[in-house]
């Protein structure tokens, strides 16, 4: 699904250069619960961003479902993550007037699905992550699990090939952490390729597998034995 | 533009953002508002003052003939040029575009007035209704001569305010008789004039009545004209040159007078006095322009500000609208949309509620110096099209920026 080969970036501030990752390589196949650890100023967040097409690699090359993905124009980078990619933010990042079900069908709209559509799709989802009851309410009036839960059927809703996490329970509660980390393995059970970024190791043992970054390289990269968050809960 | 879906989405935008939407609508519609007030008002001073000082603007042309001093197409000088009802008729039917009163007179001198026991000489004109205002005669009681006096060749009489007093003393002069020469004046009015007692010392009464009672025929003595009033005083100079110079060389070729004899027809034209006038209504006409164009620049910087702090506010959004797949033109076009629909709309509304408030106030402002404040409604229109414009313009600049960004960046936590 993914595959990345010495991939290098650096961030340039004013006349300081900063060497952030020095030639990443690894792949990830189809369906595989992926958590990139590291301490911060790893590279971790970068990795992702790339990965997300949010931001763009120096050098390397990045194959995401046998698409190439460089030289990108907005343009062709908005197709791309419309298409490819579902985010899952740390700090939810929903947009707060909006309701949580018009949160979740927002990627549909720029997908260009009718309205009706739209809705019935997004009322799905909500469904999935357990708050169709609170489909009307704003960001405001829900519990932070309840709005990374919005987040996820968001990041769900176009139906993308890969769901990537940056911190997804860094501003929640162990046991809302927990819940949390339950979805996202119910849904890497339904066979979606998901890639969780964290600092945090109980979290990244609920993965199938750890890819330790330090320095801007991968230190270690190895399956664990995935422990279940329905135990903790 | 004319996408539903996209529509839907600003109008959800716009109405759970109420606050916002109504702050931007206010300011927006406040400013159109108080432009159209001051413009309105500007309209209304400028009006006021014309009116005001109108009578002494008017440029005023008057026409006195001679005798020949030169030998012409075979004519011996020395000859008196006498002007007739078909020269008045010739000069008004060539320039009656540009005259607004006009009259002919056949006044007599020291003519011999009397009231009962009491008597005395007065001047007493022939002239046209349209002479009161070129004389700037005030009626005091009573009415000018009309056009059915001057039809019909009644003997009715216009009397001064002196020749009221020296006459009728305290009697109420209106609907009694006078004698001229014997003959019985029913009089219909009394006059007050800026001239002062030797103007107030005359009696006017229709010129026909006037021709024929003194045997004149067909025969005036002289006429005047008011020209309209010009736009500004070059123009009005120039017009008012060109009209006196074609009437001269109307009369002259008229009544075979050599184009160069000055005392045979003699046209006089005073613009003196109009020149102040146009100059402070210049003056005031600048003055609102400059606070007309000030108040349109702090509604440009003011709207200009509001997109700013808008497009600032939702920096965030845009990055998460892009992370989910938006294109950076379509978030820009969305708040573009989105802000010149509301600026749009709001400043119509504050248009309307400006120029409703003209049409409705407008009516109850009769001070001097006030009067009928109007707007120019494509003025208006066209102010409120440059605020939406230049307000997409402050909007499109930072929204562009926004949306250049990369979400990563609009995304990261402050």
């Amino acid at each position: 699904m993914i595959q990345i080969k010495d991939l290098h970036k650096s961030y340039h501030m004013g006349t300081n250069s900063l060497h952030v990752l020095k030639g990443i390589n690894f792949n990830v196949k189809e369906g595989e619960l992926v958590s990139i650890m590291g301490s911060s100023g790893s590279g971790k967040s970068t990795l992702l961003n790339i990965l997300g097409m949010l931001d763009e690699a120096d050098s390397g090359k990045y194959i995401l479902d046998n698409v190439p993905i460089k030289n990108l124009n907005e343009k062709i980078a908005a197709k791309y993550r419309n298409d490819f990619l579902g985010f899952i933010f740390q700090s939810f990042n929903l947009i707060n007037y909006k309701s949580a079900l018009d949160n979740v069908s927002m990627p549909l709209y720029y997908k260009g699905v009718k309205r009706k559509e739209r809705t019935e799709k997004a009322m799905h989802y909500l469904e999935k992550v357990g708050l169709a009851q609170w489909s009307h309410h704003l960001p405001s009036e829900l519990s932070g699990g309840q709005k990374q839960r919005v987040a996820i059927a968001r990041a769900l809703a176009s139906d993308p090939k890969v769901l990537l996490a940056d911190e997804p329970t860094g501003a929640l509660d162990t046991k809302t952490s927990y819940e949390v980390m339950e979805l996202i393995q119910g849904i890497n059970d339904e066979g979606k390729t998901i890639l969780v970024v964290t600092h945090e190791d109980d979290i990244a043992h609920m993965t199938k597998r750890i890819v330790n970054l330090k320095d801007g390289l991968i230190i270690d990269d190895s399956p664990v034995q995935q422990v279940r968050a329905s135990l903790h809960v | 533009m004319f996408d539903l879906e996209r529509w839907q989405e600003i109008f959800e935008t716009l109405s759970k953002n109420k606050l916002r939407t109504f702050l931007t609508g206010l300011s927006v519609a406040s400013g159109i508002f108080i432009l159209v007030i001051l413009l309105g008002f500007s309209k209304g001073i400028e009006n006021g003052v014309k009116s005001q000082f109108e009578s002494d603007a008017t440029n005023r042309i008057a026409i006195w003939t001679g005798v020949t001093t030169k030998e012409y197409k075979g004519l011996n000088p020395g000859r008196y040029i006498q002007l007739k009802n078909s020269s008045f008729d010739g000069v008004v039917n060539k320039y009656d575009d540009f005259l607004e009163y006009r009259t002919k007179d056949y006044p007599i001198w020291g003519a011999n007035v009397t009231y009962k026991n009491e008597t005395g000489n007065y001047r007493v004109r022939g002239t046209l209704p349209d002479n009161q205002f070129i004389e700037n005669a005030d009626i005091g009681s009573g009415r000018f001569i009309n056009h059915s006096d001057v039809e019909r060749s009644k003997k009715v009489a216009v009397i001064g305010n002196k020749l009221k007093t020296d006459l009728f003393k305290d009697e109420d002069p209106i609907n009694k008789n006078l004698q001229v020469y014997g003959m019985n004046f029913k009089v219909i009015g009394v006059f007050f004039d800026p001239g002062g007692d030797r103007e107030e010392g005359q009696v006017y009464i229709p010129v026909s009545t006037a021709q024929k009672i003194f045997n004149a025929g067909e025969n005036i003595r002289n006429m005047a004209f008011t020209v309209k009033m010009a736009d500004n005083f070059d123009e009005a100079v120039i017009q008012s040159n060109a009209i006196s110079e074609g009437i001269e060389q109307h009369l002259k070729e008229m009544h075979v007078v050599a184009p160069d004899d000055v005392s045979a027809v003699r046209v006089y034209n005073t613009l003196e006095e109009a020149e102040q006038i146009y100059s402070l209504i210049a003056t005031i006409r600048a003055v609102f322009w400059f606070v007309g164009i000030g108040t349109i620049i702090a509604g440009i910087v003011g709207v200009g500000n509001i997109m700013l702090i808008i497009v600032k506010e939702r920096t965030k959004e845009i990055g998460i609208r892009k992370a989910l797949g938006a294109l950076p033109m379509s978030i820009v076009g969305m708040i573009l949309q989105e802000s010149v629909f509301v600026t749009m709309f709001a400043g119509l509304f504050g248009l309307i509620f400006g120029l409703g408030l003209l049409e409705l106030a407008g009516p109850y402002i009769q001070n001097d110096f006030i009067k009928y404040p109007q707007v120019d409604f494509n003025i208006a229109l066209t102010t409120v099209f440059l605020l939406v414009f230049a307000g997409a313009l402050a909007g499109f600049v930072p929204a562009y920026r926004a949306a250049m960004i990369k979400p990563i960046d609009a995304l990261r936590d402050e």
